[in-house]
């Protein structure tokens, strides 16, 4: 199985993701994108932590070869969890103070 | 012990004279700090001979090889005794002039006193950074709380200036420090530093700047004319009589020894710069109206023919510079007072508004004319000593070829200063009496004996110096040879 | 064991308790007591100064030595003092006469307060102090200090009613003026210390003459410290360029003008020169300046003096041109006929001042001689003694002038009769101009106003008898110079001072630069300068008898009398430049370009700073695009870069 298929995927969603933030004003889809890019980073730690591990140097370590990159993903799969949260209540709190959802409101730090 | 002391007695009692609020006992508290700071660096210069006595070395920061170590040399001898003998003088004089906030403010003059201690005393360059920074922050204060109109913009722009100097500087010491032998703060690990002449050309010029900004230098001095003329004048003694010497003193200290081919390299550049700006700020104090500038105009030429003795690197000028050191802090501090005085009475600087102060105040006349002359150098003067000297460094120094050329250019500035001096005398003291004169009555007992003690020191160091030669006597040949003798500058001199 | 003369030290020292007494004391002491004071420590200072004169005519010579004034590094200088032939003569003149005019201040100067009168004193015991500094000292510095201090006095004496700011420019004139002078000095003084790393006078002449510890002056270190030095005593004696000052000076009180600005102090620089004589023998170029210069300013001075209508302004320029006779002599080798000019010329010089400040006192302050005239029935003794003094400049035989001009114009024959010719003319310039101030103040009708002819008054004694003192020393005081000519032996003065110029003229007969002058040539020169100058004073005596000049005057006399224009050239040429140079450096230069410099700096910040806020444009989008497109440039740039 070649890697080149996971990399050419990941790429995809990472660039639709990147249209997505650039193009899209509301924040729930800015956020969503955001939120595709960090899963196209995902799989593509995955992949490379499966196919493309060391040798282990010693025989009793052959059984957790490759897993480093996956544990990596927990980690931000459990960080985008917690951002997740913070950051939807943050979109709340826009809403209420502003009635809408677009980012093109939020724009006073430039004064 | 004695350093230490001479630090911890001004900063512990201008650390409790912020809370001593009513302002009679605050003055009476600071005057006697400075009293007491006076007699003990008297004692160390007179009574105390044993060498454990003037250094000191504690731990401080163990992890960069840097420690609290103060030592008392001649060089640093004599410019603490000038900062000891000038805050006595600042308080006596200026013991009728009324502040707002006394408590803080001769809190801070007290904690400058400390700083300035610091870096007189310091034997180890992180040390000497952390006085160099602690002299400057009460003085940014004092004179951005209690001076005339302009002050904060002048403030800000003295900060700024002494801002970019001690950074230049920070950053010529941690490089310098990185090459030590064994990575070491202390003074003596700076002196070997094993230093490429190409990176010593470089340094030099970060810390050149850094102390011709607070010497200053020409170019760098714009600072100093304004803030003098904004800061109450009892900074402005401080900041003249004292602070700018510690630009001298971070030359002959901190970069001579450090430095020395650089020095000797840079010499007729610096030399240059420093007679343009004697020439320079001679010519602009002839056009001065204000009393408080003229007077810091002259303060630039006086302090540049400093310079230019410096970088002349002969035994004879480097005594000169040292005794001068002194001298020059004594008579500004004088003309400062006059200067007060009259602003306190007349309420005005101007010169054109002044004038026949002599009918009035004939005991100030007296005593301002002679610290005046002693500005010009007059014979049996204290300053006739130090420029003589000075003056028969830079002509007998070898290491220049233009020795002549800057003896003859800086000795043009001996004749503008007369042509200033005496027009400053001639404008306040003669004459007829103006109508800002007219109210005007002569000095008490505080200036009396403040002034009689500038008087005393001018002529006792003008007819005797003796005592007063002999301090530096050691230091500087210290220095000068251990230029002179670098293996490889001998072997240029002797080609 | 000690030398006895050793105790030099009192003879400084009496005037400086006198300066402090007085100083201190102004407001508390009498006037009475100011004076006696004032006069008695000069008095004292004279009695040692014979005392002195007298060892030092036995053969003694010394030098006292007291404590370290500068020891540092390998620079030594000694507080010490140099007593012999030169300086015990001129501690005499400066004693002496001194005193006859501090005697004759105390009546001159009587109605100023108290305070006043005892700070005149005060300056004038100064003055004193440092002149005999200036003459005692044995080596350059201490003579230094002398050479400032009498420069500090005449600007305090010459300002000393401080209420005229007209006087107080002239007395700032004087002392920048001088200290131009003083700066040559001060750099002779550095050459000489960093070439024979000392400066006491044996030394330093050693070091010119042979080895002294193993240094030794080149050919150009002569010619530069001697012309260096000159450059001082342009100053101090008031020689072109730098003789402006001194007719200013006469601002102040008149016996200061007769002791400070005639007698004394414009003698420094003669007596400087006389004592570093072997340096000026051996530097021939110099020598040559020396006398260039001070034959011009002879002839100059005294063309200026012909047309002055102030009495003290025709002295001073008198004083200008007699100090250039002496230069001269100094420059033709004659240094003995210097000092014996500088002698007489105290004498004759002093007594004219004083005469003139009697005239001035009776006349109520008015010093134009054009409203003068006639004086000669009123103030008999001043009259008399001013006739003296007169005949005595004017170098009539028999009178002192007579003898020292002679042994000059014999100095310069011995060089070349061109000089001689040109010398004689400004000695004939002398006596005329002279005779035209007797005959215009003494002689004729009186012109001034009627309250002044009501005053008109002989002075009190006090002020009379140093007139007559100085009018008997002005008649003999040239006895002690008879040339060898007319009596064999008779030149007592020119065997006392032979010691000090002995080493410089064995170099100047070696070099075959000492000529002599046979005895008939010199009698018929001085008989045709007698002749001369006799037929000139009469001229000028019945010229000016008759019909004083009183119109105004045009062409070239205009030029002379507002003197060649010089003071209004040196304004132009030299103190309108500095002072716009100093205007466009404070006004353009400090605020403009280096503030402006440093202000740029500030600004060129703001302004970037503002730009770049544009960047934040609140948008997110526009960061996020920003933050994309240089994540692209990185790894683009990378991407390249490696390769």
């Amino acid at each position: 199985m070649f890697i080149d298929y996971y990399i050419i995927l990941s790429v995809a969603l990472f660039c639709i993701g990147i249209v997505g933030v650039l193009t899209r004003r509301n924040a729930i889809i800015i956020f969503m994108c955001v939120e595709l890019m960090l899963n196209a980073v995902n799989l593509l730690l995955v992949a490379f932590s499966k196919m493309h591990h060391l040798t282990p140097p010693k025989k009793e370590l052959a059984a957790v070869a490759g897993t480093d990159g996956q544990i990596f993903v927990f980690f931000i799969m459990v960080v985008a969890a917690a951002e997740v949260s913070v950051g939807l209540a943050i979109i709340v709190m826009m809403y209420r103070n502003i009635h809408s959802v677009d980012v093109n409101f939020l724009n006073r730090l430039k004064h | 012990m004695i350093p230490v002391l001479l630090i911890l007695i001004p900063l512990l009692t201008g650390l409790v004279a912020f809370f001593v609020k009513n302002e009679k006992s605050v003055k009476g508290w600071a005057l006697a700090s400075s009293v007491i700071t006076l007699a003990v660096s008297l004692i160390g210069l007179t009574v105390l001979k044993d060498p454990e006595y003037f250094a000191q070395r504690y731990e401080w920061m163990g992890s960069l090889n840097s420690s609290f170590s103060v030592k008392l040399d001649g060089l640093s001898q004599i410019l603490c005794l000038l900062n000891a003998v000038a805050f006595p003088l600042i308080f006596i004089a200026t013991w009728k002039t009324v502040y707002a906030k006394a408590n803080n403010f001769f809190a801070l003059m007290l904690l400058m006193q400390a700083g300035m201690m610091g870096v007189f005393v310091a034997a180890d360059a992180l040390l000497f950074y952390f006085f160099w920074e602690l002299a400057l922050i009460p003085a940014y204060f004092l004179c951005s709380q209690w001076g005339g109109p302009r002050r904060i913009q002048v403030t800000f722009k003295f900060f700024i200036y002494t801002f970019v100097g001690s950074l230049l500087m920070l950053v010529g010491l941690l490089y310098i420090y990185f090459h030590t032998p064994g990575r070491s703060f202390d003074i003596t690990a700076f002196y070997n530093a094993a230093l490429t002449s190409k990176e010593q050309d470089w340094l030099f010029w970060l810390l050149f700047i850094a102390f011709a900004i607070k010497m200053p230098i020409f170019p760098f001095h714009t600072w100093q004319p304004d803030t003098y003329e904004q800061s109450p004048t009892a900074v402005t003694m401080a900041l003249s009589g004292v602070m700018v010497k510690m630009g001298v003193f971070g030359l002959l200290r901190w970069l001579l020894p450090v430095l020395p081919l650089a020095s000797w390299r840079w010499g007729d550049t610096t030399s240059t710069l420093a007679v343009v700006g004697m020439i320079y700020a001679s010519l602009i104090a002839i056009q001065q109206d204000d009393i408080k500038r003229l007077v810091a105009y002259s303060s630039i030429a006086h302090i540049g023919l400093m310079c230019v003795t410096i970088f002349s690197l002969n035994n004879i000028g480097m005594q000169g510079v040292m005794i001068q050191l002194f001298n020059h802090g004594i008579n500004i501090i004088g003309l400062w007072i006059g200067a007060e005085w009259i602003e306190r009475q007349m309420g005005t600087r101007k010169l054109s508004e002044l004038g026949g102060l002599a009918q009035k105040a004939p005991a100030l006349a007296i005593f301002f004319v002679v610290i005046a002359l002693a500005n010009i150098a007059l014979p049996l003067t204290n300053a006739f000593v130090g420029e003589f000297l000075m003056f028969t460094g830079i002509f007998s120094s070898i290491a220049t070829h233009y020795s002549l050329w800057f003896t003859v250019l800086a000795g043009v500035c001996i004749i503008l200063a007369a042509v200033y001096t005496l027009n400053l005398i001639r404008k306040i003291f003669y004459g007829n009496v103006s109508a800002a004169v007219s109210a005007a009555g002569d000095i008490r007992l505080s200036e009396k004996l403040a002034l009689g003690v500038i008087v005393i020191l001018i002529v006792w160091i003008g007819i005797y110096s003796q005592p007063f030669l002999r301090i530096t006597e050691d230091i500087s040949a210290d220095i000068t040879n251990g230029i002179i003798n670098r293996p490889e500058i001998a072997r240029y001199l002797t080609r | 064991m000690q030398n006895s003369l050793q105790i030099a030290w009192l003879i400084p020292l009496f005037p400086l308790i006198g300066f402090l007494i007085n100083g201190l004391g102004r407001k508390q002491l009498s006037k009475s007591m100011i004076g006696v004071i004032g006069s008695g420590v000069i008095l004292a200072s004279f009695v040692m100064s014979i005392w002195v004169f007298l060892q030092v005519k036995d053969g003694n010579t010394h030098v006292a030595t007291y404590f370290d004034f500068i020891n540092a590094g390998k620079l030594k200088i000694s507080f010490a003092f140099q007593i012999d032939q030169l300086s015990s003569l001129f501690l005499l003149i400066i004693t002496g006469v001194g005193f006859l005019i501090h005697v004759y201040s105390v009546a001159y100067m009587h109605e100023e307060k108290t305070e006043h009168f005892g700070r005149y004193f005060s300056y004038l015991n100064l003055f004193v102090f440092s002149m005999l500094l200036l003459v005692l000292g044995a080596n350059y510095v201490i003579m230094f200090i002398g050479w400032e201090g009498v420069g500090l006095c005449s600007y305090l004496l010459i300002g000393f009613w401080f209420k005229k700011d007209e006087y107080n420019k002239a007395a700032n004139k004087a002392f920048i003026m001088n200290r131009i002078g003083d700066l040559g000095f001060l750099i002779a003084i550095f050459w000489i210390i960093s070439k024979a790393g000392s400066v006491n006078f044996p030394d330093v002449f050693a070091a010119a003459t042979g080895k002294f510890n193993g240094k030794e002056f080149t050919t150009t270190d002569i010619t530069c410290i001697t012309l260096l030095l000159f450059v001082g005593a342009t100053g101090k004696s008031a020689q072109i360029p730098l003789y402006t000052w001194l007719p200013d000076a006469m601002a102040g009180p008149t016996p200061v003008s007769a002791l400070i600005h005639a007698a004394t102090m414009v003698t420094a620089g003669i007596y400087m020169v006389a004592r570093s004589n072997i340096l000026y023998s051996m530097s021939h170029l110099v020598m040559n300046v020396v006398w260039v210069i001070g034959l011009a300013t002879a002839i100059l001075a005294a063309t200026i003096a012909l047309k002055q209508n102030d009495i003290k302004k025709v002295l001073a320029y008198s004083t200008v041109s007699q100090l250039g006779f002496m230069f001269l002599a100094l420059g033709t080798g004659a240094y003995v006929a210097a000092v014996f000019h500088v002698m007489t010329h105290a004498f004759f010089k002093a007594l004219l001042f004083l005469g003139s400040g009697s005239v001035i006192h009776a006349m109520g302050g008015e010093q134009d001689i054009r409203k003068m005239g006639g004086l000669n029935k009123r103030m008999k003794i001043t009259s008399m003694t001013f006739l003296l003094g007169c005949l005595a400049i004017a170098g009539i035989p028999g009178f002192s002038g007579f003898f020292s001009k002679d042994a000059i114009l014999a100095g310069a024959f011995g060089r070349s009769p061109v000089i001689y010719a040109i010398a004689l003319g400004a000695a004939l310039l002398t006596a005329f101009y002279m005779f035209r101030l007797y005959a215009t103040v003494f002689r004729g009708t009186f012109r001034g106003t009627h309250d002044q002819e009501h005053h008109l008054h002989e002075s009190p004694s006090a002020m009379t008898v140093p007139l007559i003192i100085l009018a008997i020393l002005s008649v003999v005081g040239g006895w002690i110079g008879i040339p060898e000519f007319m009596a064999s032996g008779a030149n007592k003065l020119n065997e006392f001072l032979a010691p000090v110029f002995a080493s410089s003229n064995q170099f100047l007969e070696s070099r075959g630069r000492l000529h002599e002058i046979d005895h008939n040539t010199e009698w018929m020169l001085t008989g045709l300068s007698s002749l001369l100058i006799i037929l000139v004073v009469v001229f000028a005596w019945n010229k000016f008898s008759r019909k004083p000049e009183l119109a105004e005057t045009k062409g070239l006399g205009r030029v002379l009398e507002n003197k060649w224009y010089v003071d209004e050239l040196y304004d132009t040429i030299i103190v309108k430049p500095l002072n716009w140079l100093g205007g466009v450096l404070n006004s353009v230069v400090e605020k403009d370009v280096i503030d402006g410099l440093v202000n740029g700096v500030g600004r060129a910040v703001n302004y970037g700073s503002r730009q770049l806020r544009l960047l934040q444009s609140g948008q997110v989008a526009n960061y996020v695009l920003l933050m994309v497109l240089s994540m692209l440039v990185v790894f683009v740039l990378q991407f390249f870069l490696r390769k």
